[in-house]
């Protein structure tokens, strides 16, 4: 139908087809294969055809890649699906100054990530088919990596009416969501939830009770001591026990966004064990960080919701290793100097974490957390399915979205060498272990270590 | 030799800035009540002005209004011969972007030697203080610390019963929204003596146990032996349910009267930071007790503390003036 998007909307599907068909074939080889759908890990090669995976395994090219071929040595590094981010701020349109779809394309290319789901919170909101078309048409002007975009699950964000989730959903939107905003009515929500089942469609819960929330970071004794609101714990849980039994009550598809505590963990939890159709993500730095960081009104550790307890920190951690957490995902909020050179009060929430997603997730299979494909499934097979994309996994016939890294080559996070536009992130000097060599997108190599 | 050692031996006050009570010494609080008990007396002469401050400015920037604070401030500076500078700014009505770092950047070129800040919002002061060259003294920051006002509160106890360790304080109202509570736990904690907390639990932030105080409900277990009980200000903004139900219904179990007052020992006094909200958390009568009520000379020991934090934080900028020079003042000095 007219408009309607098949796959990405980055449009990074291969040039109409020359007269004279000259196959593109790249080989990747002496590589450490490793897929988390299929709980491949083994030594070989994989063949790229014209943007697909035309083969992978042990046995391929064990005799030598053939003329033609470009050959690519991964000198025995692992070489893995692309990461798909299901959670990103682009702020194109409308804060360009912080953040742009070529930008954020370039810091996802360093980090390793060969497909993003954008929130639909940019100015304006992405809530009717033109913002979606935007998105698109920018993305394959970009040519970097695939940009999904989310599009709002209310009239702009006002949690109201519900958006035209059939339209949108056709349009080429992944979920809805109101962004950093919680659907908070629940008769709303309820309609949101249940609507969106005839079109297959996930809702993105931001989970946090408004009314609980008014307050700048984690409620206890630090935020006692410096004077700033605090937000409970409980705010999360509340919204997120309310949220599951209304997705019990439609039989609709819910998605819990960066989950922070581990009341809202064992919800989860509970009610995947009860059979209830639920998923939800987390970001690295609630399972890196805790509320500690915030020191002394440091407001690159201001994040919505906010750091939380050490308890709370190790739960989200335990919760990403044991898969009650479905997937890691970067929560890339890009914010200039201006939003955050503030009284803490007013600093804007957020971190860029585009760049350091792998790495810093990679350090739960370094502290012996979880197995390396369990770490990587959170962050490729299992997004790709919540948002019912392609990509995610190394299979005969899927995109050529690729990730090259050292899995063991060890360097400290310098926010000021981001290639985000913005350089927030409470991680100066932050020793990580894992470093990007190559990200593939269709392949085409769009970044090279050191290149 | 340490930072803290090197204070010790020349100057007694290592700080640049006076940004709150929290990690204030033992000695560095001694050391400031000791030299503002020669400003009382310079404050009581008919001659109160010396010049030891003299060439320094001072600029008081207030981004809250404030009548009394400022106006200590601002006798403190000209006292010690400063030039003064008042500045308010309506922070609600300026664009949040960049203002406080520009307003800090500009003043800044202006070469103050002490800015004097008071800002509605938590951790603010601090922020401003590492854009300057100059000293920072919070005047009040959110939530957060009011470090002088504690610093006044432990002169007045400490002249009038002659020492802080061991006794016993009651804090009393809105802690969760105050400043001057936090300070004066810190401080007073530091010090030695012994703090307890009381409130409806809706003015009790999370966790204050934490900050080594005890926690009560009951105005009447609160009270009991102690030797101080320091009121706060309820904001009336506070008062029509949604922290608590009405001021009556505060009055009744929180506002401090004749009766509540008799759980304190018998010769307890009455502090409050002031502005008082008279009939809502004090009794008025009470309030104008000359025996018991500390309120007045609170507001007289405000002058001379802040007088010894412009003195201390500006040690080092009179450097040799210090042992020849103004001797007012130094003589309280160990």
């Amino acid at each position: 139908m007219n408009g309607a998007m098949d796959g990405p909307v980055d449009g990074a599907v291969a040039a109409p087809a020359p007269a004279r068909v000259v196959r593109h074939r790249t080989a990747y080889v002496n590589a450490r294969l490793l897929d988390p759908a299929s709980g491949l890990d083994a030594p070989g090669a994989l063949v790229v055809e014209d943007g697909r995976i035309a083969e992978l395994g042990p046995q391929v090219l064990a005799e030598g890649a053939p003329e033609g071929f470009a050959v690519i040595d991964c000198g025995g590094h692992c070489l893995a699906p692309g990461l798909i981010d299901m959670r990103v701020q682009l702020r194109e349109p409308g804060e360009e100054h912080k953040e742009t779809i070529v930008s954020a394309g370039h810091a996802a290319a360093v980090g390793g990530v060969t497909s993003v789901a954008a929130l639909p919170n940019t100015e304006p909101v992405v809530d009717d088919v033109a913002g979606v078309e935007f998105v698109a048409r920018r993305a394959r002007e970009a040519k970097l990596v695939k940009i999904y975009t989310y599009a709002a699950a209310t009239r702009g964000f006002e949690g109201n009416e519900i958006t035209e989730i059939g339209l949108l959903a056709e349009f080429g939107a992944v979920g809805f969501t109101d962004g950093l905003k919680a659907i908070a009515d629940a008769q709303v929500m309820r309609r949101a939830l249940s609507y969106a089942r005839a079109f297959d469609q996930v809702i993105v819960q931001h989970p946090e009770e408004p009314a609980l929330a008014i307050g700048v970071m984690n409620e206890g004794e630090i935020a006692t001591r410096l004077g700033l609101a605090g937000i409970p714990a409980a705010a999360e849980a509340i919204m997120v026990d309310r949220d599951l039994r209304l997705a019990e009550l439609t039989g609709g598809r819910y998605h819990a966004a960066h989950l922070s505590t581990a009341a809202a963990v064992e919800a989860i939890r509970q009610a995947k064990a009860r059979g209830l159709n639920v998923t939800c993500d987390t970001a690295p730095h609630y399972f890196t960080l805790n509320e500690h960081t915030v020191g002394d009104y440091r407001s690159f550790a201001k994040v919505s919701p906010p750091l939380r307890a050490e308890a709370d920190r190790a739960a989200i951690a335990a919760a990403v290793a044991d898969g009650t957490i479905d997937a890691v995902a970067s929560d890339h909020s890009p914010h200039d100097q201006e939003s955050k050179r503030l009284p803490f009060n007013h600093a804007e929430p957020g971190i860029a974490g585009l760049e350091t997603l792998l790495a810093l997730t990679l350090a739960l299979h370094h502290n012996g957390a979880m197995p390396l494909l369990d770490a990587l499934h959170r962050m490729t097979a299992r997004p790709a399915e919540i948002l019912g994309i392609e990509g995610g996994r190394l299979a005969q016939g899927a995109p050529g979205d690729l990730v090259l890294f050292d899995l063991e080559r060890p360097w400290r996070i310098d926010p000021d060498r981001f290639r985000s536009k913005s350089k927030n992130a409470p991680y100066e000097d932050h020793p990580v272990q894992g470093q990007v060599l190559r990200t593939v997108v269709d392949g085409r190599t769009i970044f090279e270590a050191g290149a | 030799m340490t930072a803290s050692g090197l204070a010790a031996a020349n100057l007694g006050f290592a700080p640049r800035h006076l940004l709150g009570t929290e990690g204030l010494s033992a000695d560095e609080i001694t050391f400031l009540l000791d030299l503002a008990e020669g400003y009382v007396a310079q404050s009581r002469r008919s001659d109160k002005k010396s010049s030891l401050l003299r060439g320094l400015t001072v600029i008081n920037l207030f981004f809250e209004s404030s009548t009394r604070t400022r106006t200590s401030f601002e006798l403190a500076g000209k006292r010690l011969g400063a030039d003064v500078i008042n500045m308010s700014i309506a922070w609600s009505s300026i664009k949040k972007g960049e203002t406080l770092i520009d307003t800090a950047m500009t003043l800044n070129a202006m070469h103050p030697d002490v800015l004097v800040v008071r800002h509605p919002d938590s951790g603010a002061v601090k922020l401003l203080s590492e854009k300057v060259d100059g000293a920072v003294i919070n005047a009040g920051d959110g939530s957060h610390e009011h470090p002088t006002q504690a610093l006044l509160d432990a002169l007045t106890i400490r002249r009038r019963i002659g020492r802080l360790e061991g006794l016993r304080v009651a804090i009393c109202g809105d802690i969760l929204h105050s400043r001057v509570a936090r300070s004066n736990i810190h401080l007073l904690g530091t010090m030695g003596a012994r703090v307890r907390v009381v409130a409806p639990p809706t003015l009790l932030p999370a966790a204050i146990e934490r900050m080594g105080v005890e926690v009560f409900f009951d105005m009447g277990q609160a009270l009991q032996d102690c030797d101080i009980v320091m009121m706060l200000r309820l904001q009336t903004e506070r008062m029509h349910g949604s922290f608590v139900p009405s001021t009556r219904e505060y009055f009744r179990f929180y506002g401090l009267d004749a009766e509540k007052l008799k759980a304190a020992k018998p010769d307890a006094l009455i502090m409050h930071p002031g502005p008082m909200n008279r009939g809502i958390e004090i009794d008025s009568e009470l309030a104008d007790d000359i025996d018991r009520s500390l309120i007045r000379e609170q507001v007289e020991m405000g002058v001379a503390v802040r007088m010894a934090c412009l003195d201390a934080l500006t040690q080092d900028l009179r450097g040799h003036n210090l042992a020849g020079g103004d001797v007012i003042g130094s003589e309280a000095r160990p």
